[in-house]
């Protein structure tokens, strides 16, 4: 139960939640239609932003910067589509999406945690070869037997506007939503959380208090690649139902800026993916309705744009884990 | 505090205090991180003397023997492929002149990404610079195409090496003034020139309508760097700005002060040193280069315009490059025309094998990986090791 103590806290969050929502089942009240399309279109656009963001979150957290959460996604889109297409299974494809998104994380996790090479060179490495490899091996006309169907939760897709927008999706979607939640709670509220935080945040403490620094970082990194391969194979065969090169587009490095935009928070940076998939999808809507007259490459730009401005806004707001992008050497 | 030079619990002074400018990356005197261990003599010492060179070499071998394994499993002959890729790039004349031609922005672009390096930046923006610098030349080759054509070229590299120095600048202030990483920014930089330009030889001011693909109107003939047989005027360059640059780092008050701010930015601020200052400096110098690297690409290479695709991924391999040479900018060249050979005579393992030419950004990945990892310096000095170049201690900072 949120106590008195915990909405005094948040109240500035609890209220612009509040607001945010009366003005969307205003707009929805208005003109259900538009409004279920333009926030379904935000969703759907927000998803791998969100996964990708929750990367970051478990990396960051543990004290490991991860810039390659872009290439790791490219590898995932490309594993899990080429494995569903040769193998005519989509269950193969998102199972093979999901553990070349642990193979990356494993490679980040070993060279930067045990082989001490510098993370953001690391990161930038793994998105080179993320590229160079799935251009080398790309073929093309391959095609998956279907994409991922979408399905509607039972009651929950009942509710007006919610429920079309978040519980009539495909799998992976839905796990995005859940994952959030789920990993708020790790953080926060078991022993997991607290351990990754401390290790995070003042490793030679928590050391000292018996943690083991150099393993938790290893696991924490290597899992979270799960969610950079899932966030792949939502684009290759979710969102879509074809790989093309440079597929993951920017995404990885977006869900960089909405980690530091949420403050390294889950349930923040799910904000920031919506207001991210918001703006886009209103800027597509504004050009749809001939309402503006922009360039469709300036639509294409706003993301770009919105990172720069969001970041120049955020700094100085958040603060980073203590120790994030420092290797830890025992007894150093 | 985020410092790399400072890891917490030692009180040693850091080595940045002292007052003549080493070059770390080349002969310095190799610190042993640990209880002092003597220099090693022989054979050994003279690896652990120049492993700057030793290191990238090692790197390159094992990349192409990576390299070969996965040639063998797509069925063709790895001796034989890479012969005709090096045939080709070295061995024939228009296979020269090509590499020639990718040689020179790839050591203005491995300069671009290796002056930050010094200063503890990572410029990954080296794309976006260039593009700028290539637009810049695109529009004054249009717009002024009535200058004769050696004023024309003249004004055409100002507009493009001062295009590509405030693109860089825009992520240089971002840093100093409201502390967005560079990395961040410089990327979010590539994409927003990448979708400006577009627009702009798409139908928008600087579209050669003409034309059914999106493309700027051509250089007009008296303005074309046409090359000297095999030689592309731009070469000898970017030959000399590599020198020059190797110079103001090791021999210049400002290649002193960016140096000091690399290695520990608070040292550098007790004595006096800007760390603001450097950042923009260094960061407009590279902006600067790799605006001139597209400015050739623009004059230099047929088809004389400004097309989607042009950049390739140039900047990308700068990245490469400047950690190949490990941040020294002579190192550039030889690591530039490697690059280039490999760019070069890719076309050909296409055509007369039927290899796919991405095998080259495989090759340059493998070889980035190799270069970076530090464990194969380790594991041939163990602790004569120079230590590897840290960045990431100032994500959060």
């Amino acid at each position: 139960m949120p106590d008195m103590e915990w909405l005094s806290r948040n109240k500035i969050w609890v209220g612009t939640a509040a607001l945010v929502l009366i003005g969307a089942y205003a707009f929805y009240a208005v003109n259900s239609n538009i409004a279920v399309s333009m926030f379904s279109y935000a969703w759907f656009l927000a998803v791998p932003l969100v996964l990708g963001a929750m990367v970051g979150v478990i990396g960051e957290r543990s004290g490991v910067v991860n810039i390659g959460i872009e290439g790791q996604m490219l590898v995932g889109a490309f594993a899990g589509f080429f494995a569903a297409a040769a193998t005519q299974s989509i269950v193969v494809g998102v199972i093979v999406g999901a553990l070349s998104g642990i193979a990356m994380g494993a490679f980040l996790a070993f060279s930067t945690v045990v082989g001490q090479l510098d993370q953001i060179i690391a990161g930038v490495v793994i998105n080179i070869v993320a590229t160079g490899i799935t251009s080398f091996y790309f073929e093309s006309g391959k095609t998956i037997p279907r994409g991922l169907p979408n399905f509607d939760v039972p009651l929950l897709s009942k509710i007006p506007l919610i429920g079309p927008v978040f519980f009539s999706d495909g799998p992976i979607a839905l796990f995005a939503l859940i994952i959030v939640f789920v990993l708020h709670f790790l953080l926060f509220k078991t022993r997991w959380g607290l351990r990754t935080r401390a290790v995070g945040e003042y490793p030679s403490a928590a050391d000292t208090a018996g943690i083991n620094v150099i393993a938790l970082r290893l696991f924490n990194v290597t899992a979270a690649g799960i969610l950079a391969g899932l966030a792949g194979t939502y684009l290759s065969m979710e969102a879509t139902s074809t790989f093309e090169r440079g597929m993951s587009s920017g995404r990885g490095f977006l869900a960089l800026a909405i980690l530091i935009f949420g403050a390294w928070r889950p349930m923040r940076a799910l904000a920031a993916a919506l207001f991210f998939g918001f703006m886009q999808s209103l800027a597509s809507q504004l050009q749809a309705s001939d309402v503006v007259n922009i360039p469709q490459q300036f639509i294409n730009l706003l993301p770009y744009v919105l990172t720069l401005v969001v970041l120049a806004a955020a700094a100085g707001r958040v603060r980073a884990p203590g120790a994030v992008g420092q290797p830890f050497v025992k007894g150093d | 505090m985020a410092d790399p030079d400072r890891p917490p619990g030692k009180d040693a002074p850091a080595p940045a205090a002292d007052p003549a400018p080493v070059d770390t990356t080349k002969a310095a005197p190799v610190v042993a991180e640990r209880g002092a261990a003597p220099p090693p003599t022989g054979v050994l010492g003279f690896l652990v003397r120049h492993q700057a060179i030793v290191v990238p070499i090692i790197a390159v071998v094992l990349a192409f023997v990576i390299g070969a394994i996965l040639i063998r499993a797509q069925g063709f002959n790895p001796t034989y492929a890479y012969q005709r890729l090096f045939t080709r790039s070295f061995l024939t004349h228009d296979g020269l002149l090509a590499t020639m031609q990718k040689t020179t922005p790839l050591i203005l672009v491995g300069l671009a990404v290796a002056i930050p390096l010094k200063v503890g930046l990572f410029n990954i923006g080296g794309q976006g610079q260039l593009m700028a610098g290539g637009i810049g030349a695109a529009w004054v080759a249009y717009a002024l195409r009535d200058l004769p054509g050696p004023l024309l070229v003249i004004v055409a590299i100002v507009v493009g090496v001062l295009l590509g120095a405030m693109w860089a600048s825009i992520a240089a202030l971002l840093k100093t003034t409201r502390g967005v990483h560079e990395v961040i920014s410089t990327i979010m930089l590539n994409s927003i020139a990448v979708g400006l330009i577009d627009w702009l030889i798409n139908g928008g001011p600087l579209a050669d309508k003409g034309q059914p693909f999106p493309t700027s109107h051509s250089v007009p003939e008296g303005a074309r760097l046409t090359p000297l047989g095999i030689l592309p005027w731009g070469l000898p360059v970017a030959l000399i700005l590599a020198v020059l640059v190797a110079w103001m780092l090791k021999r210049t008050t400002l290649g002193f002060e960016l140096q000091t701010v690399g290695r520990n930015k608070f040292a550098a601020g007790y004595a006096g040193i800007s760390t603001t200052k450097s950042t923009l400096i260094a960061m407009a110098i590279s902006g600067g280069l790799a605006g001139l690297a597209g400015v050739f690409e623009l004059l230099q290479i047929d088809p004389y315009r400004y097309q989607n695709g042009i950049a390739g991924s140039l900047g990308f391999d700068g990245i490469t490059i400047a950690l190949l040479a490990r941040g020294n900018p002579l190192g550039t060249i030889p690591a530039a025309i490697l690059v280039g050979a490999m760019r070069a005579g890719a076309p050909s393992l296409q055509f007369e094998l039927g290899i796919r030419p991405e095998i080259v950004d495989v090759l340059l990945a493998i070889t980035l990986l190799m270069v970076s990892l530090p464990v194969i310096a380790k594991w041939i000095f163990r602790r004569h090791a120079t230590k590897q170049t840290q960045l990431a201690g100032s994500w959060g900072a």
